[in-house]
């Protein structure tokens, strides 16, 4: 058990470290990272896109038959 | 071609994903390259103990992280635009393309929250070997997470290992390593990872030109252009070789693409490959379609033939062949393949009335159909011809294909020509006596990226009107959206590609003007 949380504390000893001296670039390119995600997985994602199918419909099955009409209906 | 396609839809659809796409590949290619060219100045260090080839490293390894940092995610949108923008064909193709990409996902997460993480923060903290593995595995993992997206989009140039459940309206892979080992994605992923050693070795040659033209930073710079020299040189010769590969296999996958990239109307023996042309419309039409030839052309007797199967007496068939088909040399016409499609279109129909009405034996039988082999080589796989209105509409732009194949290979060929100088004049030792050359490579930095582009619009272009090969056509593909948010999210694209795009430009100069610190 020791040795485990021994492990984690160097792990975390080894990115507090990382993080702490980094250079003015990778301060920089950090934030510009989290900026970046916050952009692409918060503001597009959820307001800018959804996925078609699953907000249309529920099921598996549902899904199967709007795209199966979609790709009969012109006939 | 799909009566219900709303056009401006389908157009700013796939404008928005070819914006997303060459976006993203402006920061993939570096990553490709730099993380191996790193590995190997890294293992020169560790290998001498020189502590100038750490100081190398380390610069050059500060240029890959700013844009490894700054690409990263920035396919993911992509993801996003599948399940938005392409539903129809992201649930036609789920299955298969999931996999890979999932593949891709848990990769790309593992490599970047551990060896990345002691590249950079692992110098004099983990042992020399330990960190120079992490940097190997940094490059290999890079590279191995770029086969799985290649794997993923080459199937949609030739698609393989699966069979359509008509009960789902999804293909379902049958054959993994069908799929894997497709003749297409072997050849796709390595010209486009060749391709991408090729654009860091000619970044890494160009930024060490700047240094000698700066006369400073002599050392790191002469040592940086022998590594890229040789690394570029190698690596532009395989991107010759697989390209060649990849060429044989389009010719049997994508035969019309193959014909457009040369303009190769008519089908013939001994066929020449075009070196230099220039193409002019004419009255001439097949359908509805335009006609092009060539105003001017210098070209290499039979060498089309033989870049086809290796012979020179090999029949390539042009496009009139490929469109009106050809009988002597079982090639069938367009027509015959809207019918077959339409046959299967017509199948899909009743399965879905017989679904609707009970009659559960007749789409079972319906059913059993779609899995045999027999139906799928003969008739399934031109399912996608059904929703052709006419057989023209099979071709693509013959002047984008020929021009961006074209203008790709001029580009290969001057990259060889610079890297040959480059150790030329540095095994001399006159290197920095030719100034003019020291410039040429400093503006070649950008070359390689036109030629990456170049190489993806020649594939995404001339697959058209296809969005998987003769199985379904953009067109079919796109989701009944509202074309106003898909020109608003272009424009959110165009916007912050754009603003990280400057960032990295301007934090990459920033530092090469600071240069090695350590």
């Amino acid at each position: 058990m020791n040795r485990l949380i021994s492990s984690f504390a160097r792990i975390f000893r080894f990115y507090y470290d990382g993080f702490s001296s980094m250079s003015w670039w990778g301060r920089r390119v950090w934030a510009i990272i989290i900026i970046k995600l916050i952009i692409i997985f918060i503001v597009l994602k959820i307001f800018f896109f959804p996925d078609f199918l699953h907000r249309k419909y529920k099921t598996e099955e549902q899904k199967s038959k709007y795209v199966l009409e979609q790709l009969t209906k012109s006939l | 071609m799909f009566e219900n396609a709303d056009l401006s839809l389908v157009d700013w659809s796939r404008a928005q994903f070819a914006l997303t796409a060459i976006y993203h590949w402006l920061f993939v290619p570096l990553t490709l390259g730099l993380s191996f060219i790193v590995a190997i100045m890294e293992t020169i260090y560790v290998k001498t103990g020189n502590e100038e080839w750490k100081r190398i490293t380390r610069f050059w390894m500060t240029l890959f992280g700013i844009n490894f940092a700054i690409g990263v995610a920035t396919g993911i949108i992509l993801e996003f635009e599948f399940g938005t923008n392409w539903s129809n064909y992201s649930w036609f193709v789920g299955d298969i393309f999931g996999a890979p990409l999932a593949i891709e996902g848990i990769l790309a997460f593992f490599l970047e929250s551990t060896f990345v993480a002691v590249m950079f923060f692992g110098w004099n903290k983990v042992s020399k070997k330990f960190h120079l593995l992490s940097s190997w595995l940094v490059a290999v993992g890079a590279n191995l997470s770029a086969l799985w997206i290649l794997v993923a989009n080459a199937w949609m140039q030739n698609p393989v290992g699966m069979v359509f459940n008509p009960e789902t309206a999804r293909n379902e892979m049958v054959n993994f390593w069908e799929v894997l080992f497709n003749e297409v994605a072997v050849g796709k992923f390595l010209h486009t990872i060749s391709s991408g050693f090729l654009l860091a070795s000619m970044f890494v040659l160009g930024i060490s030109s700047y240094y000698l033209i700066k006369k400073r930073e002599i050392l790191l710079a002469r040592r940086s252009i022998l590594i890229s020299g040789i690394f570029g040189l190698l690596s532009s010769l395989l991107v010759v070789y697989t390209g060649d590969f990849s060429a044989k296999t389009l010719a049997k996958a994508q035969p019309v693409k193959f014909a457009a990239f040369e303009a190769l109307y008519e089908g013939k023996q001994k066929a020449g490959l075009v070196a230099v042309g220039i193409l002019k419309e004419t009255d001439k039409h097949i359908g509805n379609t335009a006609v092009n030839e060539f105003a001017f052309r210098i070209e290499i007797p039979g060498f089309l033939s033989v870049m086809t199967s290796g012979d020179r007496d090999a029949f390539v068939p042009g496009i009139y062949d490929l469109v009106n088909g050809n009988q002597s040399r079982g090639i069938l016409p367009v027509s015959e393949k809207i019918d077959r499609g339409t046959k299967v279109r017509n199948m899909l129909e009743e399965y879905k009335t017989a679904r609707k009405n009970n009659d559960n034996a007749r789409a079972e039988e319906l059913a059993t159909m779609f899995r045999d082999k027999k139906f799928n080589d003969e008739n399934f796989r031109f399912f996608g011809y059904s929703f052709l209105k006419s057989p023209d509409e099979a071709i693509p732009d013959v002047k984008v294909a020929f021009y961006t194949f074209h203008l790709m290979v001029m580009l290969g060929f001057l990259f060889i020509l610079e890297f040959l100088l480059a150790i030329f004049f540095l095994f001399r030792g006159t290197l920095e006596k030719h100034r003019w050359f020291l410039w040429a490579a400093l503006c070649s930095i950008l070359l390689p990226y036109v030629a990456g582009e170049l190489g993806w619009v020649l594939a995404e272009m001339g697959r058209q009107p296809w969005i998987i090969q003769d199985l379904m056509p953009v067109s079919a593909a796109v989701s009944q959206i509202s074309t106003g948010s898909v020109i608003t999210t272009f424009v959110l694209f165009a916007v912050l590609f754009t603003l990280l795009l400057v960032a990295e430009v301007s934090i990459m100069i920033r530092q090469i003007q600071i240069g090695p610190k350590h």
